[in-house]
């Protein structure tokens, strides 16, 4: 790595509702820990996304909100762009459901979305809010997601999108499967800071930007794998 | 309370009586049972008990509570018996309960949880209603907040008559209450911005400066205040300048203060004599009591959620003072412990930590991402042992709250 890695947080003043910081934050602990150095960049709504980030992360939010920031979004062009250009896109929730071709809007309308993904969400009969754990797609080589959802969203994936992991505890996309990705570009229903226990999947995004990662300190994983553990134990069957 | 219905007397006495029970079987502060079963036999108990007196609601995500308190304190003055739901038993059973206990009470301050408001607004009349601050909050089974200050715009649409005390450093409390016909403005701060970046009318990125805020594009703005706290001191409506000199610490609470003396206006009561009530508030509920445990003197705060947590943070005697902080994700605190990630602990560096709760592997994550170095504990007392003399700190949210004052004897 010849420079930082840019890490770009897009619209926390409109989709950061629950904790999104934390996705920001473990990815700049977890490359620090590789000696890999980090530029967070902050984008609010009012400001333009820039095109030449490496990662960029998008949260989740509210109905108005979220119909807010895809309206701007499309309008300034830049997420799509960077999507495009080959950069990751890692988004949550709201997020991740602006991504597709449409999303329900605050009374539940059809609400154009980025494109970026090939999904289509709409709201379900009743909102999803558990502990979620989800078997990744094998390709990925990725262990089992742990986390929490707290959504109505349905999302069907086109035949462009392949689904990020499979459910065993909790709702996800509503169909049994969890969240899409396509090429660099992972969405899922597990909010918030959906990095935290699943370190697995940071180092994954940050392994497609900075190239193969070496092990992390055994000693500074202790606590995150031990958090692991507690909370898949707390919703085994 | 002779007037009431025979149905409602019986619904009020077999209530007070569960009450009584309750407290005498150590099973809680007895402020909930008795509502529950009054409203059982009269589903109607709430308005009925309401009716002829002065209420005041108090709502808000963080302060309710203590805000309560400190409006009971500064309507003393007026020399009238008032009913009170002071324990933060804030939905309907623990209103009427409060009221049921206290039939000759000519006012009532009641602390009324968010959601309930539309309902609770229009069957007590209220006289005055204040509205303290909104922010993210147990999402897992709270509203969403801008709903929320929806809901209570059109509430307070519903209740012309109502006199409205709001915060008008916080945007969404601004446009709720924007329209009311009678409002009090109070510039009560907002240490929490995470919730408020946008404009509540339009969505549009809201511009600060000092402690103003304005949106560029529907130029909705902060109202003009009447009232404000400014440091340690609160400015009146008549511009003059006096210290507030609480015993309870932190700046939330002199907001909350300053809020309390708005109210005790509208009521006629001189700032003065509101004053003096306020400072003879030494704890609310248990929050802010010293505990003195094998040499150590431990005090309690309670924070629930981020802009609680900021606001306790910085009520925090300075460093090196150790602390402990203990989380749990029972039903009553959110089940969901991502909040976690949107306090800032950097503050907490170069002290002593203790991390507690059944939640504190959630929490020990969080402070290592902080460089925040830290002791994992079982309980209060290991961190009393670690700590041997001196004070310590100790900030849980609601259960882990409750665990520790019942750890200690519930001497809080």
């Amino acid at each position: 790595m010849t420079s930082d890695l840019r890490l770009v947080w897009v619209y926390p003043d409109l989709l950061s509702t629950y904790g999104d910081r934390g996705n920001l934050l473990v990815l700049e602990r977890r490359a620090r820990l590789r000696d890999i150095g980090v530029e967070p960049v902050f984008v609010n709504s009012d400001q333009p996304v820039p095109r030449d980030g490496d990662i960029y992360l998008i949260g989740g939010g509210e109905d108005l909100p979220q119909v807010l920031a895809a309206r701007r979004l499309r309008t300034d062009g830049g997420l799509a762009g960077a999507a495009e250009r080959g950069a990751v896109v890692f988004a949550v929730c709201a997020g991740y459901q602006l991504l597709g071709h449409e999303f329900g809007g605050a009374d539940g309308e059809p609400t154009a979305g980025l494109g970026i993904l090939d999904i289509r969400s709409g709201r379900g009969d009743q909102r999803a809010v558990g502990e979620i754990v989800a078997n990744v797609d094998p390709v990925l080589g990725v262990p089992a997601l742990t986390g929490f959802e707290n959504h109505q969203g349905v999302t069907r994936l086109g035949p462009d999108a392949i689904p990020l992991a499979e459910v065993s505890v909790g709702t996800g996309n509503g169909d049994g499967t969890e969240g899409a990705h396509a090429g660099r570009v992972v969405g899922t229903y597990l909010h918030g800071p959906a990095l935290v226990r699943n370190p697995g999947l940071a180092d994954l995004l940050l392994g497609w930007v900075a190239g193969p990662l070496r092990p992390p300190p055994a000693e500074s994983d202790e606590l995150a794998l031990t958090l692991r553990r507690e909370r898949l134990a707390a919703v085994a069957p | 309370m002779n007037k009431l219905p025979l149905r409602a007397r019986l619904a009020t006495s077999v209530g007070g009586a569960a009450n009584r029970v309750s407290r005498l079987a150590g099973r809680g502060d007895g402020s909930v049972i008795g509502g529950v079963i009054g409203l059982r036999l009269e589903p109607g108990l709430l308005a009925l008990l309401a009716q002829d007196r002065q209420v005041v609601l108090v709502t808000g995500t963080n302060g309710k509570t203590t805000t309560t308190r400190l409006v009971t304190a500064a309507l003393a003055p007026l020399g009238e018996q008032i009913a009170s739901n002071a324990f933060g038993a804030n939905m309907e059973a623990g209103m009427a309960s409060a009221l049921g206990q206290a039939p000759d009470a000519t006012i009532a301050v009641l602390e009324c949880d968010e959601q309930y408001i539309p309902y609770v607004l229009v069957v007590t009349h209220a006289r005055v209603l204040v509205l303290l601050n909104l922010s993210r909050d147990q999402m897992d089974r709270a509203a969403e907040i801008w709903l929320l200050a929806r809901h209570w715009r059109e509430a307070i649409a519903g209740a012309p008559d109502c006199h409205i005390v709001a915060n008008a450093d916080d945007p969404l409390i601004a446009w709720a209450a924007c329209d009311a016909p009678n409002v009090t403005w109070v510039a009560a701060g907002q240490r929490w911005h995470d919730d408020s970046w946008c404009c509540p009318r339009c969505g549009s990125h809201l511009r600060r400066t000092g402690d103003e805020w304005k949106c560029h594009e529907c130029s909705f703005s902060r109202p003009p205040v009447r009232w404000a706290l400014s440091g340690e001191d609160v400015i009146d409506p008549a511009g003059c300048v006096r210290p507030l000199g609480l015993a309870l610490p932190g700046r939330a609470n002199r907001s909350n203060a300053v809020v309390a003396l708005a109210v005790a206006e509208v009521f006629g009561v001189d700032v003065v004599n509101a004053l003096r009530g306020l400072r003879d508030v030494t704890s609310v509920a248990g929050r802010y009591t010293t505990v003195e445990r094998r040499g150590v003197d431990i005090r309690l705060l309670l924070a629930k959620n981020p802009a609680g947590w900021l606001e306790a943070l910085d009520v925090l005697r300075p460093p090196p003072e150790p602390v402990m902080l203990a989380v749990n994700a029972q039903v009553p605190d959110g089940r969901d412990t991502s909040w976690l990630w949107d306090v800032d602990y950097r503050g907490l560096r170069g002290r002593q930590v203790f991390v507690g709760g059944e939640r504190r592997t959630d929490l020990a994550v969080r402070l290592q991402a902080d460089d925040v170095t830290f002791e994992i504990v079982t309980g209060v007392e290991e961190a009393v042992d670690w700590v041997g003399h001196g004070t310590l700190e100790v900030i849980g949210n609601y259960t882990a709250f409750q665990q520790i004052r019942t750890a200690l004897g519930r001497a809080a």
